[in-house]
């Protein structure tokens, strides 16, 4: 018996803990103040930059509180749990309260705590008091949604109110943000994030997830038919556009062209443009002009493989091609480079910079090497993500702007007007409270009670 | 006249109108008021007449887009926002001292983009990540969230400044509105913002997820402006549920409006995915 009391006793303090606004604003607070670490600290970069820019002690130390992925740290999870919560918890507390007072069947009016209130209007009028309540009604039921009138020993009142269920909105932001928060859970446990980089004219069906660096296949193949790029005047970039074949039981089931904002989706899979490259060329046309005679021969070679030079010299080999290459200190830029092994014995190494045509002039030999031609492929880098959360994230954006508009522009009003006879004259009393917004409210009450005066 | 040169021209008009509401709090005068009340109105047709002008001209130049797409264009919408807004204030509250406080942050603004040399008023082609009709609708929505916090920034000003004196004896706040009217237009200013933070940060979250495929990857914009929704969400728990009022509500807004500001200016210092908007 005992045992359980204390346990009860637990379950209350514990509930007591989290049903607090104090607690609310530490945890927004610290959520606030913890977050700004990630956007000074660069988050998951490799380790050696981490160790390089901050030394041994405070790599060791932001390592072991996980700082270089921080938002997905076991401690910021745990704020972000406790914030989730602290408004379930907050939320239910004051729900079984609000709910009695929204799903009510007869409005409650207490007359008395109007005619309390310091802002009420008052006017007298001549006109009987039957003809006062059919205007006063029909005048009520054009803003109002819910009025009644009652007889009372002088005369009669007019209750009414509407925006009862506004008293709501609240709840449905808080809604709002755990169905935020469980959407981006779905999403960490079912979905995925990967990138793939396709060769023009080539199939993948499987891409590199991006957090593990492990393969993933797909259900569908990806084919790249077609990629292209180009740029406005000033050299920046105008668009990439990847043209994409779906491929399923080889068969192409759906080509679409992609560009950056509207990307492929595919069986709740999205494929987006995220970056293009220059493949390394496989095919490769020299000029090969001899010093001596003049004569210039066109060579078409693979990369790779040992062609006979002319004059009877040697072979050449194309052996390797770099996105940048730097000589003797230079920046050469995109360079070809191969191996001339003469017959003598001797071999020679010969760069074939594609910006600098006549480059290999000044190796002084009896052939000069130069680039006429070679194929030039791009490949397409796409992101590929999976996301079953999304919708739950997206009907929370929804619910929370709505939830928002109702919570901060719309109230719960309730309005009463009382009409007394004294003597051969009628005075009449009109009153209005709201749960939000008061001051409109007042408004609102003045200028109702003045054309209320005019009928 | 192209609408840079316009623009130079709003931002004197802008600076005039500060002055005179400035003279007007200081020498207890109407007319400067007045005069003030008529020149932000033009000021603020004029402005929002070049930022139209902008428009058309980067369509004449083969490049059309709003003009929503760098620092300069920003700025320039930020100043027209927050006119706006305060001349709808000043016609709902009918008080001119709140001018002397909300001019000056539209003028500095327009001023920053006019006049920095950091700032580059050129019209220039979209990036393909810029490429969306969500543009307008993430950067209008910010910037109308944005407007309404430097307002509630400038009230808060003004009720730190009235409790300062608590005699009530001070020349310059003899005809200060009353606090309790301050603390209650903060509150309002604050709701505003809150929910045009709350569809901005929604509807950049939207893009992104159709830009780059996920719609929230902590970028360090993407967290200040969390950042700020958090503490704009404190000062809106504090107020309704724990009664929190007057100066403490005031320093939350001033914090509030700083981290806008960081998101606005300081993000573009730190590396990541809104690196266009310098």
């Amino acid at each position: 018996m005992k045992k359980e009391n204390e346990s009860a006793n637990f379950f209350s303090r514990l509930w007591k803990f989290f049903a607090s606004i104090r607690l609310t604003v530490v945890l927004l607070l610290s959520l606030a103040a913890t977050s700004i670490i990630g956007t000074v600290i660069p988050q998951n970069q490799s380790p050696a930059d981490y160790f390089h820019n901050y030394g041994e002690f405070f790599y060791n130390f932001f390592s072991a509180l996980n700082i270089f992925d921080m938002y997905h740290s076991w401690w910021f999870q745990i704020l972000l749990l406790m914030l989730t919560i602290n408004v379930i918890v907050c939320s239910l507390n004051r729900l079984s309260t609000t709910w009695k007072i929204v799903f009510v069947k007869i409005p409650p009016f207490n007359v008395s705590k109007f005619r309390i209130l310091s802002n009420k209007e008052e006017f007298t009028s001549n006109r009987p008091l039957e003809d006062l309540r059919n205007k006063y009604e029909q005048a009520v039921s054009k803003k109002y949604g819910y009025y009644r009138a009652e007889q009372t020993d002088k005369g009669f009142c007019v209750l009414a109110e509407k925006g009862r269920w506004t008293r709501l909105g609240v709840y449905t932001v808080h809604l709002s943000v755990i169905l935020l928060l469980l959407g981006g859970l779905i999403g960490s446990i079912f979905g995925f994030e990967g990138f793939v980089n396709i060769p023009e004219g080539e199939t993948v069906n499987s891409i590199r997830l991006r957090k593990t660096e492990q393969i993933h296949n797909l259900d569908f193949a990806i084919r790249c038919d077609d990629f292209s790029v180009s740029f406005y005047e000033t050299g920046a970039p105008k668009e990439f556009r990847s043209t994409l074949s779906i491929i399923e039981d080889g068969r192409s089931v759906l080509q679409k062209d992609i560009i950056v904002n509207h990307p492929l989706r595919y069986k709740g899979i999205n494929l987006f443009q995220a970056n293009y490259g220059m493949l390394p060329p496989e095919e490769i046309t020299l000029n090969i002009m001899s010093r001596e005679t003049g004569m210039v021969y066109k060579k078409k070679m693979k990369i790779g493989m040992p062609i006979e030079v002319p004059e009877g010299v040697g072979t050449f080999v194309v052996k390797d091609y770099r996105n940048s290459f730097n000589y003797k200190g230079i920046a050469l830029g995109e360079t070809f480079i191969g191996i001339l092994n003469r017959k003598d014995g001797n071999s020679i190494n010969i760069m074939l910079p594609l910006n600098f045509a006549s480059f290999d002039k000044m190796r002084k030999g009896d052939l000069i090497f130069s680039v006429a031609d070679y194929d030039n492929g791009y490949y397409t880098g796409l992101q590929v993500t999976c996301d079953p959360g999304v919708l739950v994230v997206y009907s929370g954006f929804v619910v929370m702007i709505i939830g928002c508009l109702v919570t901060f522009f719309m109230s719960h009003q309730r309005l009463c007007i009382e009409v007394i006879k004294s003597g051969s004259k009628t005075k009449v009393m009109v009153a209005g409270t709201a749960n939000k917004n008061k001051l409109g409210m007042q408004a609102r009450v003045k200028n109702f009670s003045q054309n209320l005066a005019k009928l | 006249m192209d609408s840079s040169n316009l623009l130079s021209i709003v931002t004197f008009v802008y600076g005039f109108a500060a002055i005179l509401y400035i003279a007007a709090w200081i020498f207890k005068k109407t007319f400067p008021g007045l005069l003030a009340t008529w020149t932000v109105l033009l000021g603020a047709m004029g402005n929002a007449a070049g930022i139209i002008m902008r428009w058309v001209e980067s369509y004449k130049l083969g490049i059309g887009h709003a003009p929503l797409s760098n620092m300069y264009e920003s700025l320039v919408f930020f100043s027209c926002t927050i006119a706006v807004i305060y001349l709808v204030i000043e016609r709902t509250y009918k008080n001119r001292i709140l001018g002397a406080f909300a001019m000056p942050l539209v003028f500095l603004s327009i001023a920053y983009a006019s006049l920095s040399p950091n700032v580059n008023d050129r019209i220039q082609p979209l990036i393909p990540a810029l490429k969306s009709n969500w543009l307008i609708a993430h950067v209008m929505t910010c910037f109308f969230g944005y407007a309404a916090f430097a307002i509630a920034f400038g009230i808060s000003l003004m009720y730190l400044l009235a409790c300062g004196d608590k005699k009530g004896k001070g020349y310059l706040l003899s005809h200060f509105p009353k606090p309790a009217f301050l603390d209650n237009l903060t509150h309002q200013m604050v709701t505003f913002g809150f929910l045009f933070l709350s569809i901005g940060i929604i509807t950049g979250a939207v893009w992104a997820n159709s830009a780059w495929g996920s719609y929230w990857s902590w970028d360090p914009k993407e967290t200040w402006s969390l950042i700020t929704w958090f503490i704009y969400a404190t000062l809106l728990h504090a107020r309704l549920m724990r009664g929190w009022h007057g100066k403490r509500i005031a320093y939350v807004s001033i914090i509030g409006f700083m981290a806008v500001l960081f998101t606005y200016f300081g993000v573009n210092l730190l590396p990541g995915l809104h690196s266009y908007a310098q």
